[in-house]
C-alpha cells in the first residue's frame, strides 16, 4: 500500500512534508546538482535581507559532537538580486519557495514581506525571529513574546492574504510555549521550530572561541531532542496550529519522530551540508516507514506521540 | 545531475599508502575521474552512518588514473579523528565521496613557462596540473617547499615532470633552507616564468602573490579554507576577493574558488569583512549591478 505523501500547511497544500530548511540550501541551484528540487516540499530560502550583507568574519563553522556550531551572519545578496535571480530560477526548476525573512525590525519585515508577497510564486512566508533585536540590548526577536508579535504582525499585515506566514521561533526562550501563542495571537498561520540553539566552543590549541564572535547556533543531530520537545509541547499546547519541524533531522526515522511529535511537515538543514541529496533520501526513507506502519496518510502519524498508548493511528483524528 | 558537476559516490577503496609524513588513499569513482580537471578537489565523509562528525573533510584531488573505469587519489595527514578513521580505512572500504568540486586552474592557451610553487601536502593540486600543462607543450618548473624533509611533498614525481625543481624546508634538511618563497624569485628567473600556480597555506600564498606582481606576472591561486559542505550552501569558507568591477565580495571558496587570480585575493583582510565588502556594515549600495554578490568573480582567463 503506498501512503498518500500530500501534507497540508495552513491551506497550502504540498506534494510531501520535506522541506530543505533556511540557509541549509543555498538558492537551490547548488543542491539542484545533486538531486531534483521539485521532488521535494518545498525550498526554504536563506533569510532574505533588505540589503546585501557581508556576513561575519571567519571562522564562522565549527564541528562539534553530531553537530556543527556557526555563525554566518545571514550573509546574502538582499531582496532584490532574490527576486531578480533565485526566485525565478527556483520557480524555473519547479521548486515551490518559501521564502525566510530577516530584519533589523518590524519595519523592515514588513517591507520584505510586501515585496516578496508581490512577486509571483512565494508559497509561503517564514519570519526567522532568532535575529539581534538593534533595540534589545544583545537579545533576538525571538527572545521577548512582545517583540516578535510586533514583527509578525508587521509581516502578516503586508502580506498577500493568500500566503500563510509561518513564525520561525528558537527554543532556547525562558518560556517556548509563551512565544508560540504571542506569534498565533499576533496572526501568524503556523510556527517553525526550532532555530539553531545558542552554543559555544572553545579551541583548545588557542584558547579562544571557535567561531569568532564567540557564541554560534548549533545546529545538527546533537539539538534533534530538543526540537522533538519543542514540537511536542506547542503541539499540546495549540493543537490547531500546524507545525513545521526542524533539528537534527538525519533519517526517515528522525522526520516520523517529529511528525509524531506533532509537526505537520519536516525541515531538513545541517544534515544537506554531509549528504547533499540527503533531503531525497530522507523523503525516500519516510515514505517507506510510513508505508510499512500502513499510514494512508502523512496526517496519520501528525501527533500520534500525543495520543494515549496504544491508540491505533488516526485515532486523534478521529478516524 | 548535470554532466560536469560534482555527484556524490560511494567509492571502494583501492589502496590506502603512507607517504612520508602523509597518507594517500585511491579511491574508484569513474564519474569523478571523467569530470575531473586539475585544481579541483573532492569531499569525504567519516566516522560512518552515524558518525558524530558531520562535516565532510575536503582533499585536493592529487592524482586520476584510468585503471578500473577511473581512480582518484587524495592525500591527508593525520591531524583529528576524522582523518584518523580515513587512515583507518583498508582496501574494498566504501567511503562516502563528492566530487570534483571547485573551479579548475585556468590552463594558458599557448606552451608558455608555468612556475608552480607549493607548501606541504597542500602541494598536492600542482601534480595533476604539472601534467595538464605539459600536454600543452608548457614547461613546468616546481618549487616545493615544507618544514621538514618527510614532508616534501612527492619529490620523485615533480622531478620527474618538471624541468628544473627546487625544494625548501624550514630546518634545511632538504634542499634549501627557508620557505617557498625566499627561493621563488630566482626560480621564475632561471625559468624565465610566463605564469605561477600556488597551492598552500594563506601566508605563503599571500607572499606568492607579491613576487608574482612585482615581476609583473599573471599568478593563480588556490586556497586552503575551512569548510564545511564543500558545495557552496552553507557560506562558511568565504574570503574577500575583489570583482572584475573593483568591488571586494565576500566569495565562498569551495564554488567561486578555490582557484582565484592571485591578485584579486585580499589576502591582508582575510579572516576579517573589510570595510569597504559589498554588505559590509555600514556599507551603501552604489548601483544596480553592484549588488550582485557573485557577479565580477568568475572571470579566470588564463596566464
Ligand atoms: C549554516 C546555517 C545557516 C542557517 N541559516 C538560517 C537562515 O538564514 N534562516 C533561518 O531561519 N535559519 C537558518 N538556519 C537554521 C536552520 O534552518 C535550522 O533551523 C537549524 O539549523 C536546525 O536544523 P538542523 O539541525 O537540521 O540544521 C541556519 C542553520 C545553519 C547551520
Amino acid at each position: 500500500m503506498t501512503t498518500d505523501m500530500r501534507t497540508r500547511l495552513a491551506g497550502r497544500e504540498l506534494p510531501n512534508p520535506v522541506m530543505a530548511a533556511a540557509g541549509c540550501a543555498g538558492t537551490g541551484r547548488e543542491l539542484a546538482q545533486f538531486f531534483d528540487i521539485a521532488r521535494i516540499g518545498a525550498v526554504v530560502t536563506k533569510s532574505v535581507m533588505l540589503e546585501p550583507r557581508a556576513g561575519r568574519p571567519a571562522p564562522r563553522v565549527a564541528e562539534t559532537p553530531s553537530g556543527m556550531l556557526s555563525a554566518i551572519g545571514l550573509q546574502g545578496p538582499g531582496v532584490e538580486v532574490f527576486l531578480q535571480r533565485d526566485l525565478p530560477w527556483l520557480l524555473s526548476r519547479g521548486g515551490r519557495a518559501v521564502a525566510s525573512v530577516a530584519g533589523a525590525g518590524a519595519g523592515e519585515y514588513a517591507e520584505l514581506a510586501r515585496r516578496l508577497s508581490a512577486a509571483e510564486g512565494v508559497e509561503m512566508i517564514e519570519v526567522n525571529l532568532s535575529c539581534p533585536n538593534p533595540a534589545g540590548g544583545g537579545l533576538d526577536f525571538a527572545d521577548d513574546p512582545a517583540e516578535a508579535a510586533r514583527v509578525v504582525h508587521a509581516v502578516r499585515s503586508h502580506t498577500r492574504s493568500d500566503i500563510p506566514v509561518f513564525a520561525k521561533l528558537a527554543a532556547d526562550v525562558p518560556d517556548l510555549v509563551a512565544l508560540a501563542r504571542a506569534c498565533v495571537e499576533a496572526r501568524a498561520d503556523g510556527l517553525s521550530l526550532i532555530n539553531s540553539v545558542r552554543a559555544m566552543a572553545v579551541d583548545p590549541r588557542t584558547l579562544r572561541p571557535a567561531v569568532a564572535g564567540g557564541v554560534g547556533g548549533l545546529s545538527g543531530p546533537a539539538i534533534r531532542p530538543i526540537a522533538v520537545a519543542s514540537v511536542y509541547r506547542v503541539h499540546a499546547a495549540l493543537p490547531e496550529v500546524p507545525l513545521i519541524g526542524m533539528g537534527g533531522v538525519r533519517t526517515g526515522a528522525d522526520a516520523l519522530e517529529l511528525l509524531a511529535a506533532g509537526a505537520s511537515a519536516v525541515g531538513v538543514g545541517t544534515v544537506t551540508f554531509s549528504d547533499p541529496s540527503a533531503c531525497v533520501r530522507i523523503l525516500r526513507e519516510l515514505e517507506e516507514l510510513l508505508e510499512e506502519r500502513g499510514a494512508d496518510r502523512v496526517s496519520d502519524v501528525v501527533g500520534a506521540a500525543h495520543r494515549p498508548a496504544g491508540a491505533p493511528l488516526g485515532a486523534v483524528l478521529g478516524r | 545531475m548535470s554532466d560536469n558537476g560534482p555527484v556524490q559516490t560511494r567509492s571502494p577503496v583501492l589502496t590506502v599508502r603512507r607517504v612520508d609524513a602523509y597518507y594517500a588513499i585511491t579511491v574508484v569513482a569513474p564519474q569523478i575521474a571523467e569530470r575531473f580537471r586539475s585544481g579541483q578537489f573532492l569531499s569525504v565523509a567519516v566516522g560512518g552512518e552515524q558518525s558524530s562528525m558531520l562535516l565532510r573533510r575536503p582533499f585536493a584531488i592529487h592524482d586520476v588514473k584510468p585503471d578500473y573505469g577511473g581512480t582518484v587519489e587524495f592525500l591527508f595527514a593525520v591531524r583529528g579523528p576524522g582523518t584518523a578513521w580515513l587512515a583507518e580505512r583498508r582496501q574494498r572500504d566504501l567511503l562516502d565521496v563528492v566530487g570534483p568540486l571547485g573551479r579548475p586552474f585556468p590552463l594558458p592557451r599557448d606552451p608558455v613557462n608555468c612556475m608552480l610553487a607549493g607548501g606541504g601536502s597542500g602541494a598536492a593540486p600542482l601534480f595533476p596540473l604539472a601534467h595538464a600543462l605539459r600536454r600543452r607543450g608548457c614547461r613546468v618548473d616546481f618549487v616545493l617547499g615544507a618544514a621538514s624533509a618527510d614532508r616534501v611533498f612527492s619529490a620523485i614525481s615533480a622531478r620527474r615532470i618538471a624541468e628544473t625543481t627546487t625544494f625548501t624546508t624550514d630546518d634545511g634538511s632538504f634542499g634549501v633552507r627557508g620557505r617557498v618563497t625566499d627561493a621563488l624569485e630566482r626560480a621564475m628567473d632561471d625559468a624565465r616564468s610566463d605564469v605561477v600556480y600556488a597551492c598552500g597555506p594563506m601566508p605563503m600564498l599571500r607572499t606568492v602573490a607579491a613576487v608574482a606582481a612585482r615581476q609583473g606576472v599573471p599568478v593563480q591561486v588556490a586556497v586552503e579554507e575551512t569548510m564545511a559542505c564543500g558545495t557552496g550552501i552553507c557560506m562558511s569558507c568565504v574570503i574577500p576577493v575583489v570583482g572584475e568591477d573593483g568591488i571586494t565580495r565576500m566569495v565562498r571558496a569551495c564554488v567561486d574558488g578555490p582557484v582565484f587570480r592571485g591578485e584579486r585575493v585580499r589576502f591582508d583582510d582575510v579572516g576579517t569583512i573589510p570595510f569597504d565588502a559589498l554588505g559590509a556594515p555600514g556599507w551603501k549600495a552604489r548601483g544596480e549591478d553592484s549588488a550582485d554578490p557573485q557577479s565580477g568573480v568568475a572571470d579566470r582567463e588564463a596566464g
